[in-house]
């Protein structure tokens, strides 16, 4: 919406990106310290269950395989706004945000399956606060990301909204889109693989 | 003025570039001027609160065994006193300058995102007074302004008081990150052409980097808070021992936030008298990369030495020595800017005006304290020093003669710019005088009665350990300092109501604020000014000195705004756009908005609903319904009007 502002910047860089860019260098210490929190917490529960009783890998492996995928059709929603293939940018934007949510709902039934068998919830114990804290946090992130999705989905219905020339609004979606499923990756390394099999 | 400005703006537009005026136009307001005045006299109301505070403490430490309030008032008094001068005082007065300020320095015609502008001004506001809600209750925060875990756990700390910390903090972490998001963009992409980043001025410098600290430390603050909300509001145990939980956890938290903190707090204030020294001493900055890497080395180092703070936990000699090493470290990059400073008034003009004095007093204070904060560098130093009332004479020297006279000095060198009146020099010195005299007599004995051993944070003490007389002359000095205030306030009042108007270059500066009309219209500079010099005003007035022409001009086929530079006569008084760049000059200022402060209120709201969670927690619902249908209507709402609209027009 602002780049009627944006007679030429300084460094030619669009200031919009400019302020993502530094909203996720923002973010990258937001989850830095959440998962220093979970390092220092994870093993310090005096109660189970503990971290190696719980996770199922291979499950969490396929819904995180499902948000790297979400990744590549959020480069080919960005390459048809580009190349003003509005047909190619509603089917892929969608994709990208069905795939978020097909994760979401993962996420939804990995916790209650911890709830429902290992007894586990934000307060029972430590592990279960760091846990569910810290997943809990980059499944909002993933949240708020569907709903950005599906506004410039719908959006792009309404003439003028999202168009070739404002590719930018969809760029700056997929810059948070890429950056979430970056944490993830970094997530499901130190929780799930490194923590989880101990 | 009005006229003025409509007469250059007719072919243009002329109607939105009148000043508008009532309460409506401040709400809805996005210009950064009208931001920053917004800011400053907000942050003086809490200052002058906090001061009240302040007042309050050592009326109750005067004596041995006095009863002027309670342990648990002291307690709320001396947590309250410290949050509000941080956050709602020097942090935001530091916000007021940005704002004015860094947009008329780059040569821009506003900051990056005017309406983000707005909000973090909004969520600013509504988040001290959620911080202070506990007062009406009274329940104010007690636990000290690190709030140290687990006291502040629901054990310990039953009532709301904490809780009025966890969700204050919360509110102002966004409002702070809002604001350097903003800034570090702007800085970044809005100078105008020639303004190379090793042309920016100082203070625009320190800025940046004060910015990119707030965005890199301000997250592990936000997730401490977060996790002690989370300990308070839904049972967790992230700092409870008994569940297995580390309080050591949140004093890491709290300080890899904190210290850095320290740097957002003083690097402002560097940053204006490193304004402020070369103009009043007619001399350009002496050795200006110097000065600006030392305040990058400032920040970087900042990160790695958090944990001088907690030297008496019991790390270790391995983490206490590296962090002391550390500490130790970043005492060279400020001497360098203290060097740096007294190199530039070495053989300059010197005029003692009241700003060129607060700046002065700032380096002379600063260096008292650095040197004592050198002192409890060290760990066994640190373990003699922990907790008592020298490393409040330190942090007072440093926070105090370092970033509140600067503070202080930069408002009586741009008051001429941002009110476009004079103030009375005379009672500016005055205040000087009261306010240096009144802080010496406060804070120098606390270095004493610390070393005799009086712990800061105890409400009162018995007679016969010599702390008595020094006690006592700290608050006579209280006084003094309170007296300093009323002149000031007096001074402003008076310079406002009946002050002569202020010239558009009273002192003679260097950097392009100087160039506007005082104050400055609301589009800022009628042509982008073009930049060759780091001292870009001086250049164009003085080119036999400080280079030529070609070193500065507003445009180069603009003859009459060349006449204008010459004459120093208002910009507004000239320079009609010539045609053939009838396109490129149009001024398209955005347009006012109210969604910024209705998306403030409901994120305001969705935090206040924790504390007062009637009714199935109805106040946060209402919170985050506003939350959504302010953003959605902010996104959707068009910035300004078309261009194209203005195209057709002509
Ligand atoms: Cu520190």
């Amino acid at each position: 919406m602002a780049q009627h502002l944006a007679h030429p910047t300084s460094t030619g860089l669009d200031s919009r990106k400019l302020a993502m860019w530094a909203f996720l260098a923002s973010d990258c210490m937001f989850f830095g310290s959440l998962i220093a929190m979970y390092e220092v917490s994870k093993d310090r529960s005096v109660v189970g269950p503990f971290p190696h009783e719980v996770f199922n890998i291979p499950y969490t492996s396929v819904s995180a395989f499902v948000l790297l995928m979400s990744s590549l059709a959020m480069v080919l929603a960005l390459s048809g706004i580009q190349n003003a293939n509005m047909r190619r940018f509603r089917i892929w934007i969608a994709t990208t945000g069905l795939l978020g949510l097909v994760f979401l709902a993962g996420q939804v039934y990995e916790f209650t399956f911890f709830w429902r068998h290992e007894h586990m919830t934000l307060s029972h114990n430590l592990f279960g606060s760091s846990f569910f804290t810290l997943t809990g946090f980059h499944g909002t992130h993933v949240a708020i990301g569907v709903v950005w999705l599906f506004s410039l989905f719908l959006a792009s219905f309404k003439k003028g909204l999202v168009t070739q020339e404002k590719s930018l609004n969809v760029e700056i979606a997929g810059l948070y889109w890429h950056f979430v499923d970056i944490v993830w990756i970094v997530i499901f390394t130190v929780v799930y693989l490194l923590s989880g099999a101990g | 003025m009005a006229t003025q400005v409509a007469v250059g703006q007719a072919r243009v537009e002329a109607e939105p570039f009148a000043q508008p005026r009532g309460l409506w136009s401040w709400l809805t307001t996005i210009d950064h001027k009208r931001i920053g005045i917004l800011y400053g006299v907000t942050a003086l109301l809490f200052f002058f609160i906090g001061g009240i505070e302040a007042m309050l403490i050592r009326v109750q430490l005067a004596a041995p065994n006095n009863d002027f309030v309670s342990a648990d008032q002291f307690n709320q008094l001396f947590t309250m006193h410290a949050l509000t001068m941080i956050f709602l005082g020097v942090m935001p007065l530091s916000s007021a300058f940005f704002n004015f300020i860094i947009p008329l320095q780059i040569g821009a015609r506003d900051v990056a995102f005017p309406r983000l502008n707005a909000f973090s001004y909004w969520v600013f506001l509504l988040g001290a007074l959620l911080l202070n809600a506990g007062w009406f209750f009274g329940e104010a925060p007690n636990t000290g302004w690190f709030s140290y875990a687990n006291l502040t756990s629901p054990a310990y700390s039953p009532g709301h008081n904490v809780d009025y910390f966890v969700l204050g903090l919360q509110v102002l972490g966004i409002s702070s990150l809002a604001a350097a998001f903003n800034f570090l963009v702007t800085i970044i992409n809005m100078r105008a052409p020639g303004m190379s980043m090793m042309r920016l001025p100082v203070f625009t410098w320190m800025t940046l980097i004060t910015s990119i600290l707030i965005v890199l430390a301000f997250p592990a603050l936000t997730v401490g808070v977060t996790l002690l909300m989370f300990d308070r509001f839904f049972s967790t145990n992230f700092f409870i021992p008994a569940a297995g939980g580390s309080p050591l956890l949140w004093q890491h938290l709290f300080w890899v936030f904190g210290h850095p903190e320290v740097y957002i707090l003083i690097l402002p204030a560097f940053g204006i008298i490193s304004e402020i020294l070369p103009t009043f001493s007619r001399k350009p900055l002496f050795g200006y990369s110097a000065v600006v890497f030392a305040g990058a080395g400032i920040a970087v180092l900042g990160f790695g030495v958090w944990a001088h703070h907690m030297f008496t936990v019991g790390m270790g000699p391995v983490p206490n020595a590296v962090f002391s090493i550390a500490t130790m470290l970043i005492a060279l990059p400020t001497g360098v800017k203290i060097f740096n400073w007294i190199g530039t008034m070495y053989g300059g003009h010197l005029d003692f005006r009241t700003p060129m004095l607060f700046a002065v007093a700032l380096v002379g204070m600063f260096i008292i304290g650095g040197l004592s904060g050198v002192m409890h560098a060290s760990p066994p130093v640190d373990s003699q020093q922990q907790d008592s009332y020298f490393i409040v004479a330190h942090l007072h020297y440093v926070l105090f003669g370092g970033s509140i006279m600067g503070l202080f000095g930069g408002i009586y060198y741009w008051f001429p710019k941002i009110t476009g009146k004079m103030y009375k020099e005379a009672l500016g010195k005055l205040h000087f005088w009261l306010m240096l005299i009144g802080f010496n007599i406060t804070f120098f004995p606390m270095h004493w009665v610390g070393i005799e051993g009086m712990p800061r944070r105890i409400y009162t003490y018995n007679s016969g350990y010599g702390w008595d007389l020094w006690n006592l002359i700290s608050t006579i000095g209280v006084f003094v300092l309170a007296i300093g205030f009323v002149v000031f306030i007096v001074n402003m009042w008076l310079s406002v109501t009946l002050g002569e108007k202020a010239a558009d270059d009273p002192w003679d500066g260097a950097t392009l604020e100087w160039t506007t009309p005082s104050p400055p219209p609301l589009y800022n500079f009628k042509h982008t000014p073009r930049v060759t010099s780091r001292i870009p005003f001086w250049s164009q007035k003085y080119p036999e000195v400080y280079g030529d022409d070609d070193h500065f001009h507003h445009h180069a086929t603009d003859a009459a705004a060349d006449d204008h530079a010459a004459e120093h006569a208002p910009a507004s008084a000239h320079a009609v756009a010539h045609d053939e760049h009838a396109h490129e000059e149009a001024i398209h200022l955005p347009n006012p908005s109210y969604w910024p402060l209705v998306t403030a209120i409901g994120l305001t709201l969705v935090f206040a609903g924790f504390r007062w969670n009637y009714a199935y927690h109805a106040i946060t619902y209402i919170g985050v319904v506003t939350l959504v249908v302010g953003i959605y209507s902010w996104a959707l709402e068009p910035a300004m009007d078309d261009p194209a609209e203005h195209a057709e027009a002509h």
